[in-house]
């Protein structure tokens, strides 16, 4: 016994398929029309020909050279880009470092470490990261100026001018060393694969001692570059502006204790029966987490790390309540400078998601590689 | 003692671990409390000019005095004073429809009715224009109101569309509707909240019949609504795949059709298997209204940086910060709790 054919489940499939296309299809052509009417009232040419015109956007932080009104906009977006980048790097080495930390000691034995550690989770978590984001930013404005700024060990001065680290006086004798090392560290790579570890000395004569040769065959070259004041402002070192410290400080903060969450999360997830066996090995603590605890961890642990890389990097963007130039605050000037709406969005909204996959598929990758290492 | 003794000096790292929290938790401590409490100016005197606010500058500690002359101001935005309590009442409002939702005895449809009464009275308490209540436009509102009203209605709004979005991401026979869904989910999902907040203030009026220009509130609400749905989609699905397959065969094998099978027995099942993540997505959405300050929409925080604006009180930030704070973690903490006693009922495999 068949159903009546109108009954039948393809056709009914088919039915609703060709609804949902047509009612997209026609939202879409209604949309596009009034969008059609609406720039040719407001006399837009469409496309993305403003990419090449100059660019009258002042840019505080520029990772490569820029000048307003000589470069074009696709430039000024690069370099909105590369910030957003910069900051996204820094913010997920930092967050995975103190959300791990922040994670352990949530599980210490140490009541302290424990209280402090979910302090510290419950606070930030449960407020808006924009309004951390201005807290940071405030305290970091209110700091004294450059005359009375403060200095602390090894150079740094933090003051509302930003914190400076001074820096080394790159010369071709450190580019050189640099090379060396790559070459030790390729020996190591290359002795690796033989099969077995090389034993941990021959490891460090392999990335120290070559370095370290070359370096001093070049004479030792070595000089620093120290923040200075003059006039009213430093001179020399490495500065970190207010904005992007505030930025940087306030995604690492917020992320970290979503992080140890997950770190948390993760290792309760190895059963009781992995942390007896390996103390009835008479593994130590310390053994037991590096060799059992965490290999197994890691597998629990990647998927939501993921997502919180991601939401690190798509939070980079309250960049622009703070005025730090990322891609989206360059997209937001450009758009009121040329009007081009539509063009920018999508270049936005192109790159978020080649970012997004691209990480994801980082991530994965990694996390097939973990799943081979430890069947 | 003995508690002393196993929680924080048991063994040598544990107590240098104890000793040095310890010593920066005194540290910062007390650093706080004379900030916050000792050294804290509460009061400014009043002089022809407005508050005075130069004891406060002067002060080494705090100047809570700021919340005393601005908390209308930032719970309630631009509302006009004398009629403060209907913004005052509609907050009241809310928290009960979230203090009824939570009650597991009213999960029922009809909570779904009670639900749009709420709203729907909540909206007319706040524009009024009917009997003794004066009309007050949209534009006046804000501080705390915006901020409920923005993350309840983008919830309440964009579930009917994010069950269909999940439902239709699991249609097995029928592929455009699954492309359609997974590529919302996946575009929305890829596009930091800013920049949709940023395209609905941008590109909205641009779509829109000419002339037709959508007031700000409404083009936040849209791309509030499109970007919770998508996530809301996501725990729907979660829900709809930790479901039992047999729960699905035995309603083929009764002879339910799609519709029945979906109303009756699939989403009563899967919903009430997510509720604690369907919580935690509403908390971060009522945290994540707060980016509406970017497009310039008078919300709580918004309120909190315009009050600290006006050059007198603009040093005292952060006292606003903190009380602003304090009332997004009460919300967002009670609502972590609560939704770790929602758990997920048993199912019977």
């Amino acid at each position: 016994l068949r159903p009546a054919f109108w009954r039948s489940e393809a056709l009914r499939g088919l039915f609703w398929q060709c609804l949902l296309v047509a009612v997209l299809a026609a939202g879409a052509w209604y949309l596009a029309g009034n969008a059609v009417r609406n720039l040719a009232a407001r006399h837009i040419a469409s496309g993305f020909g403003f990419l090449w015109q100059s660019a009258p956007i002042p840019i505080a932080e520029t990772p490569i050279s820029y000048q307003p009104s000589v470069d074009d906009y696709a430039r000024a977006l690069l370099i909105g880009l590369l910030n957003t980048l910069k900051v996204a790097v820094c913010g997920i080495v930092l967050a995975t470092i103190i959300g791990t930390v922040v994670g352990v000691a949530r599980l210490s034995a140490n009541a302290l470490a424990r209280g402090l550690a979910t302090a510290w989770v419950e606070a930030l978590r449960n407020t808006p990261p924009l309004l951390q984001l201005l807290m940071w930013y405030s305290a970091l404005r209110a700091l004294p100026p450059p005359r009375q700024a403060w200095h602390w060990p090894l150079g740094i001065v933090l003051s509302n001018r930003g914190l400076i680290v001074p820096t080394l006086h790159w010369q071709a004798a450190h580019g050189l060393a640099a090379l060396a090392f790559l070459a030790g560290l390729v020996v190591v790579l290359v002795l690796r694969r033989g099969g077995r570890r090389p034993a941990w000395p021959v490891v460090l004569t392999a990335l120290v001692v070559p370095p370290l040769v070359v370096w001093a065959a070049l004479g030792a070259p070595f000089g620093v570059s120290v923040p200075v004041l003059h006039g009213f402002n430093f001179q020399g070192g490495l500065t970190l502006t207010p904005e992007f410290a505030a930025l940087l400080t306030g995604l690492t903060v917020y992320t970290s204790a979503y992080i140890a969450e997950i770190v948390r999360a993760g290792i309760l997830a190895v059963p009781r029966g992995q942390w007896e066996a390996a103390s009835a090995l008479g593994l130590q603590r310390g053994q037991t987490l590096r060799l059992v605890i965490v290999p197994q961890a890691l597998r629990v642990i990647i998927p939501p790390l993921t997502s919180e890389y991601l939401n690190l990097t798509k939070n980079s963007t309250l960049a622009v309540a703070i005025g730090f130039q990322d891609l989206m605050s360059i997209s937001e000037t450009t758009l009121n400078q040329t009007g081009q709406s539509i063009e920018v969005i999508a270049i936005l909204m192109a790159v978020f998601l080649v970012i997004s996959v691209s990480i994801s598929a980082a991530m994965n990758r990694y996390g097939t590689v973990l799943a081979r290492r430890y069947r | 003692m003995r508690w002393l003794r196993r929680n924080l000096f048991g063994g040598v790292w544990s107590t240098l671990a104890t000793l040095v929290l310890g010593l920066l938790l005194v540290r910062l401590g007390t650093g706080f409390v004379l900030w916050a409490l000792v050294d804290a100016q509460w009061t400014v005197p009043m002089t022809a000019n407005g508050p005075d606010t130069a004891a406060c500058r002067d002060a080494a500690g705090a100047c809570w005095a700021v919340i005393g002359e601005k908390y209308r101001f930032i719970l309630f935005g631009a509302y006009p004073y004398d009629q403060q309590w209907r913004p005052a009442l509609a907050v009241a409002l809310f928290i009960l429809l979230f203090v009824l939702s939570a009650w597991r005895r009213m999960w029922r449809p009809s909570l779904a009715l009670l639900w749009v009464v709420l709203l729907a009275l909540i909206l007319a308490l706040m524009w009024g224009g009917f009997g003794p209540l004066p009309f007050v436009s949209d534009t006046q509102w804000g501080g705390l109101p915006i901020t409920m009203l923005l993350s309840t209605f983008g919830c309440a709004l964009a579930f009917p569309l994010a069950v269909g979005v999940a439902l239709g991401r699991r249609a097995e026979r029928m592929p455009v509707m699954r492309l359609v869904c997974v590529l919302y989910v996946e575009l929305i999902r890829g596009v930091p909240l800013v920049a949709l907040l940023f395209m609905a203030s941008v590109m909205f009026p641009l779509f829109m019949p000419v002339g037709l220009n959508p007031d700000k509130l409404l083009r936040a609400q849209v791309a509030i609504i499109l970007f919770a749905a998508a996530y809301l989609a996501e725990v729907i699905r979660g829900g709809l795949i930790a479901l039992p397959r047999g729960q699905y065969e035995a309603a083929d094998a009764l002879g339910l059709s799609w519709w029945q099978k979906t109303r009756l027995i699939i989403l009563p099942q899967a919903l009430r298997l997510v509720v604690p993540p369907l919580v935690n997505t509403f908390t971060g959405l009522f945290k994540d209204t707060s980016l509406v300050l970017i497009i310039g929409l008078l919300d709580l925080l918004t309120a909190g940086s315009v009050a600290i604006a006006e050059p007198r009180w603009s040093t005292f930030g952060e006292e606003v910060y903190l009380m602003i704070g304090a009332i997004y973690f009460v919300f967002c903490f009670i609502a972590s709790r609560a939704s770790r006693h929602l758990e997920a009922p048993r199912l019977e495999k």
